[in-house]
């Protein structure tokens, strides 16, 4: 389906034509009140009406009960019942853009002409662990009971092994941050707006090693909502603003033999019998978004990295192809990922200044894509922005990203 | 070692003898692929639609792959000591099984002790005592000759900065 998704021309592509948020911060209610929110923001923002809405995608959070396993159906409810077509996505940190998809791909099928999407969470204080009880046949509750193995002991590793193989700093690394933090300064939906130095990060307490506490980010309670319709329905409702194109989603798994250790795996796969893929994991899910929105790492204005740690947001440089392995520090140093810079990162400031909202984050890396292409971004705006895409990574081989175009 | 009762922490994983420590897999009969933990249900290499499994012991040695620390008590079900005393985890490459698994550095080791590409080696110690009896894990310890000293570390990364 190579350029077909959002390009085609005979108006079946998918446009986002509304995008809204409720803001990020540690608010303690429950998450179908952030969900609403946003969901109104962004029909508000579409400038049609709730009942104009055919099918509503959820992302699901396993952290609120049943009424979030069935997110899809909570937020309808929530916004009245309509008699419109539902559907929930869990996909952990992927669980978003899994909930864009349903809404792309029923949209590219002429199965509904306009949709919504919406994902919300409350997030509990500290390491996310898993649930209560004995489960000696779940790897992720293994990990932490046989080796303390946190999220972030993951990032460690990916973040010393740069410094011995690429000679990254920790001061490269705290650069990440204090870049993360002035571009989110302004931004009215993040949790923290505050300016940080190289100084202040590296004095906070280590977490793992070399990984400190302003360097991984929190979880948080916020919500993130998108409508998105047909190219014929935009034309009919939309007027002047200029239309934003969903042109790729990739929600691609690894390739067997999967040789980077990930969350929540006690080993990589074996490549005894098979040689690993030319492409890692999170390459390839770059590679399947530029295939089908036939662009390239060139073309891109702007990207939405998932910064879970300050040095993974260097990983990811290389693996949308910003650079080759080991070249990710120089494009910190030298800012071509501020700012002002040639390709500007995370200009929301990220989830360093956000936290992560699970399954409302991937949703919310699209929105800031959204106002950043629309020339709506205020003082994080990235001149003239057509091309941005947002990716990220959870457990269980899930990831995602997404490309839009204007 | 004490006269408390000992027991592997999880059946199935580890031969916990401290004088011949071995992480036990699996290896499927058909294409050689490896697994760790052990698995024995079906092959996940795509090209193999075997059921069948061996069990074999791994590599006793590896290379450290990565290595990080364990600086705030990991949340239950971890069992913490309590005062805490962070740990490091190192991640080790194994290169008969082509495969990386991760496990804590024995007790005492920092993350600066070691590098990538150092050599380490399996043993045994008590993860945590639960009525009286000792949990064991294998637990990877740095090969004498191929470790730095915390020292020597900390100087090349600052010359490095």
């Amino acid at each position: 389906m190579s350029g077909v998704a959002g390009q085609a021309a005979d108006g079946r592509g998918v446009v986002v034509l509304g995008a809204g948020m409720h803001p990020w911060g540690k608010w303690g209610r429950n998450f179908v009140e952030y969900g609403l929110v946003a969901a109104q923001a962004a029909i508000d923002d579409a400038g049609i009406d709730w009942r104009d809405v055919q099918f509503v995608a959820g992302a699901a959070t396993v952290r609120n009960g049943y009424p979030g396993y069935v997110a899809g159906s909570t937020f309808a409810q929530a916004l009245g019942w309509t008699g419109a077509q539902i559907s929930t996505s869990y996909a952990a940190c992927a669980s978003g853009s899994q909930a864009v998809n349903s809404a792309r791909a029923m949209i590219l099928a002429g199965l509904c002409e306009v949709a919504l999407v919406v994902g919300s969470d409350t997030t509990p204080k500290g390491f996310l662990k898993p649930a209560d009880g004995e489960r000696w046949d779940d790897t992720d509750w293994l990990r932490f009971r046989l080796l303390g193995m946190t999220n972030p002991a993951y990032f460690g590793l990916y973040a010393r092994r740069r410094m011995d193989l690429y000679g990254a700093t920790e001061a490269d690394f705290a650069q990440v941050k204090v870049k993360n933090a002035a571009h989110g300064l302004g931004n009215p939906y993040a949790r923290y707006r505050k300016a940080c130095t190289v100084e202040d990060v590296l004095a906070s307490p280590m977490v793992a090693d070399p990984l400190r506490l302003l360097q991984i980010c929190a979880t948080s309670d916020g919500a993130a909502a998108l409508v998105l319709c047909s190219e014929a329905y935009a034309r009919r409702v939309a007027g002047a603003r200029p239309a934003v194109r969903l042109t790729g989603l990739a929600t691609t798994t690894p390739t067997f033999p999967q040789t980077t250790i990930e969350m929540p795996e006690f080993a990589t796969d074996s490549a005894a019998a098979l040689a690993p893929p030319a492409r890692g994991f999170k390459e390839s899910i770059a590679d399947e978004a530029y295939r089908q929105a036939g662009v390239g790492p060139e073309d891109l204005s702007v990207a939405e990295v998932y910064d879970l740690s300050s040095a993974l947001e260097l990983d990811w440089y290389e693996q949308i192809g910003l650079c080759e392995p080991g070249g990710a520090e120089a494009l910190v140093r030298d800012g071509v990922t501020a700012l002002g810079g040639r390709v500007p990162v995370n200009p929301s400031g990220g989830l360093a200044c956000f936290g992560e909202a699970v399954p409302a984050q991937a949703i919310a890396q699209v929105c800031e894509l959204t106002w950043q292409l629309r020339g709506e971004a205020g003082d994080r705006q990235v001149a003239g922005a057509r091309v941005g895409m947002s990716i990220n990574q959870g457990l269980f081989g899930h990831g995602s990203a997404v490309i839009l175009t204007r | 070692m004490t006269d408390r009762a000992q027991r592997p922490a999880i059946e199935g994983w580890l031969v916990s003898d401290p004088a011949r420590p071995r992480l036990l897999g699996t290896r499927c009969t058909a294409c050689g692929t490896y697994y760790f933990p052990p698995q024995s249900s079906a092959c996940r290499n795509p090209d193999c639609r075997s059921r069948s499994f061996e069990q074999v012991e791994l590599s006793e040695r590896g290379r450290v792959w990565s290595v990080t620390s364990a600086g705030y008590a990991p949340p239950p079900p971890y069992i913490a000591p309590d005062p805490y005393v962070p740990f490091t985890l190192v991640a080790v490459e194994l290169e008969r099984e082509r495969m990386v698994v991760l496990g804590q550095a024995v007790s005492g080791t920092q993350p600066r002790d070691l590098r990538v590409g150092d050599e380490v080696e399996l043993a045994i110690e008590t993860l945590c005592t639960i009525d009286g009896e000792d949990h064991l894990i294998w637990k990877w310890r740095p090969v004498a000759a191929g470790a730095k000293t915390s020292d020597e570390v900390t100087s090349s990364t600052e010359a490095g900065a």
